[in-house]
């Protein structure tokens, strides 16, 4: 145990672990701010969308010798955009217009890493997640979205809420209804492609979803969903990351797989906490 | 009579499919008008252009109030049960945002006129309740007080009557009967029994609008307006016996 502490210690004399810390944090702040809301207003497949449409954005960044990254966060945010505005025009059904930009984003994606000359370094950290690979400047990158996304979220809550709850009847008291859920489309899209390092495009949805389904288990009430949500997601990244060291299996997996156990044991502790009550009387 | 909202040859399609053609309403001060129909008839779609939330294909709808003069229920099973917010957090949500982006402001007084709305209602002590733990009943009562935090001069309810017990439907049609003295009220119901009772007026949607200046209906008069309906009423709620046409067969009356 003494040694194993003292490992943990020394762990963060290694810059990349250090920075896989900080990006456990960032991405527990940013993916549970953000999935309380996806997960509220039930658009997680508009989710897996967005995420799947910026595997083009990675694929066109590899093509030019630019940073994946960049491509993939414009991919992300037109998707999203894109699949907002045919759904508010009713032009098309929501979960064609989905897919339809799920798998044109993989599409091109697989078109131009094929097209692109040579090796495709890094290939399997996009897909799979690498939370030991973030640089430091990703790492800025989320600190930034984190402060922004708290500072949204905090001004503009109740605004949020009710467009979330009830978009129609939101109309009627005269919010602007489409350009909050541009706005918060936006982010989603951001949040998704600066999270896409840590656990991989093919995982990410986890992150967006597992933590909210646990906080769920005790609060009913959006405002102290997030925050919730944001301490299940850093505890499940943090054990998941050095359950990934010690074990020496892959990040990405490790992590996700943390957190559905985190889950299971939480329904679990709710379940025995519900039966010990009713004894109890 | 001071108008509140006109509707004029008014043509809605979705889709290249009309939903209402050449409708023709006005709503006025003090008015009690019963909405029926057939389901897809376009009863839904008629109060949607009373809110502004539809763009006629032809013809014009003239406000006299703002729009957020105007309440509005929607149907029950068009809300997300179970979305985490809290009942106090639901009726506040009626109220509009002068400020939408600045919102460091004092709530308090928005929080007393919701806690007020759900004493009148008497839900006040579920205020912290998660929505989906509310029944049927409880949850119309809440959505009610939602849509009188603007203290609007027009409300618009969209079958209120649905979910609900028995009990809770008279007592909230007595409601709407006391807060007719200070709104218009426009009611969308599938209950012609019942709501004739109560309305003052009645208007029949099956892509057109026939207006009925009493709420005495027959179902011959129905049937020649063209609306296809079974006149339903439940036990113990009080309903106005209609006038029957002598040869009339089809008056339904199921207890």
């Amino acid at each position: 145990m003494t040694s194993n502490m003292g490992t943990i210690i020394d762990l963060f004399s290694y810059d990349f672990f250090a920075n896989a810390f900080w990006a456990s944090l960032f991405a527990a702040i940013t993916c549970g701010i953000v999935g309380t809301y996806i997960v509220s207003r039930r658009i997680v497949f508009i989710s897996g969308g967005i995420t799947h449409a910026s595997f083009g954005g990675i694929g066109i960044g590899y093509f030019l010798g630019l940073n994946p990254l960049l491509g993939a966060a414009v991919f992300a945010v037109f998707s999203g955009l894109g699949i907002q505005f045919f759904t508010q025009k009713g032009k098309l059904r929501e979960d064609s217009s989905i897919a339809i930009w799920w798998s044109l984003g993989m599409a091109i994606g697989i078109i131009f890493i094929y097209l692109s000359p040579g090796y495709a370094p890094n290939l399997m950290s996009y897909l799979f997640g690498s939370i030991l690979t973030v640089s430091t400047t990703e790492i800025w990158l989320m600190a930034a979205l984190s402060a922004l996304l708290i500072g949204f979220f905090a001004l503009m809550y109740r605004v949020i809420l009710y467009v979330a709850f009830d978009e129609e009847f939101a109309k009627t008291t005269g919010l602007p209804v489409n350009l909050i859920n541009y706005l918060l489309i936006s982010l989603i899209a951001i949040t998704i492609v600066l999270n896409i390092r840590v656990v991989g495009i093919i995982l990410i949805m986890s992150l967006l979803t597992l933590p909210q389904a646990t906080a769920n288990l005790f609060t009913n009430d959006f405002k102290r969903m997030m925050p919730l949500s944001v301490a299940f997601a850093f505890i499940g990244s943090l054990t998941g990351l050095l359950v990934s060291f010690f074990a020496d299996i892959p990040s990405g997996a490790s992590i996700i797989f943390t957190l559905v156990v985190l889950f299971g044991l939480m329904k679990w502790f709710v379940f025995l906490r519900k039966k010990w009550l009713k004894n109890g009387r | 009579m001071t108008k509140l909202v006109e509707i004029k040859n008014l043509n809605v399609s979705y889709d290249e499919e009309r939903v209402l053609e050449n409708v023709a309403l006005t709503i006025s001060r003090n008015d009690f008008l019963g909405v029926i129909g057939p389901n897809g008839g376009g009863k839904t779609t008629l109060i949607k252009a009373l809110l502004g939330l539809v763009k006629p294909e032809r013809g014009e709808i003239i406000f006299h109030i703002p729009a957020t003069k105007i309440g509005y229920l929607p149907q029950i099973n068009q809300i997300d049960k179970r979305f985490p917010i809290k009942v106090i957090d639901v009726v506040r949500s009626g109220k509009t945002e002068k400020h939408p982006f600045n919102l460091f402001r004092k709530n308090q007084e928005e929080t007393t006129h919701a806690e007020n709305l759900l004493q009148e209602m008497g839900v006040l002590h579920l205020r912290n309740k998660a929505i989906g733990e509310l029944s049927g009943g409880q949850m119309q009562r809440v959505f009610l007080c939602r849509s009188l935090m603007n203290n609007p001069e027009l409300l618009i309810l969209d079958e209120p009557d649905t979910f609900v017990d028995n009990h809770f439907e008279s007592e909230l049609y007595e409601k709407l009967r006391e807060l007719n003295k200070r709104m218009a009220i426009v009611l969308v119901s599938h209950d012609v029994g019942t709501i004739s009772y109560y309305v003052k007026t009645i208007a029949c949607v099956n892509t057109h609008l026939h207006y009925h200046p009493s709420n005495i209906i027959s179902t011959t008069q129905l049937a020649s307006y063209n609306c296809p309906l079974q006149i339903i009423t439940h036990g113990p709620i009080p309903h106005t016996v209609l006038s029957l046409h002598e040869n009339d067969e089809q008056h339904g009356h199921n207890h």
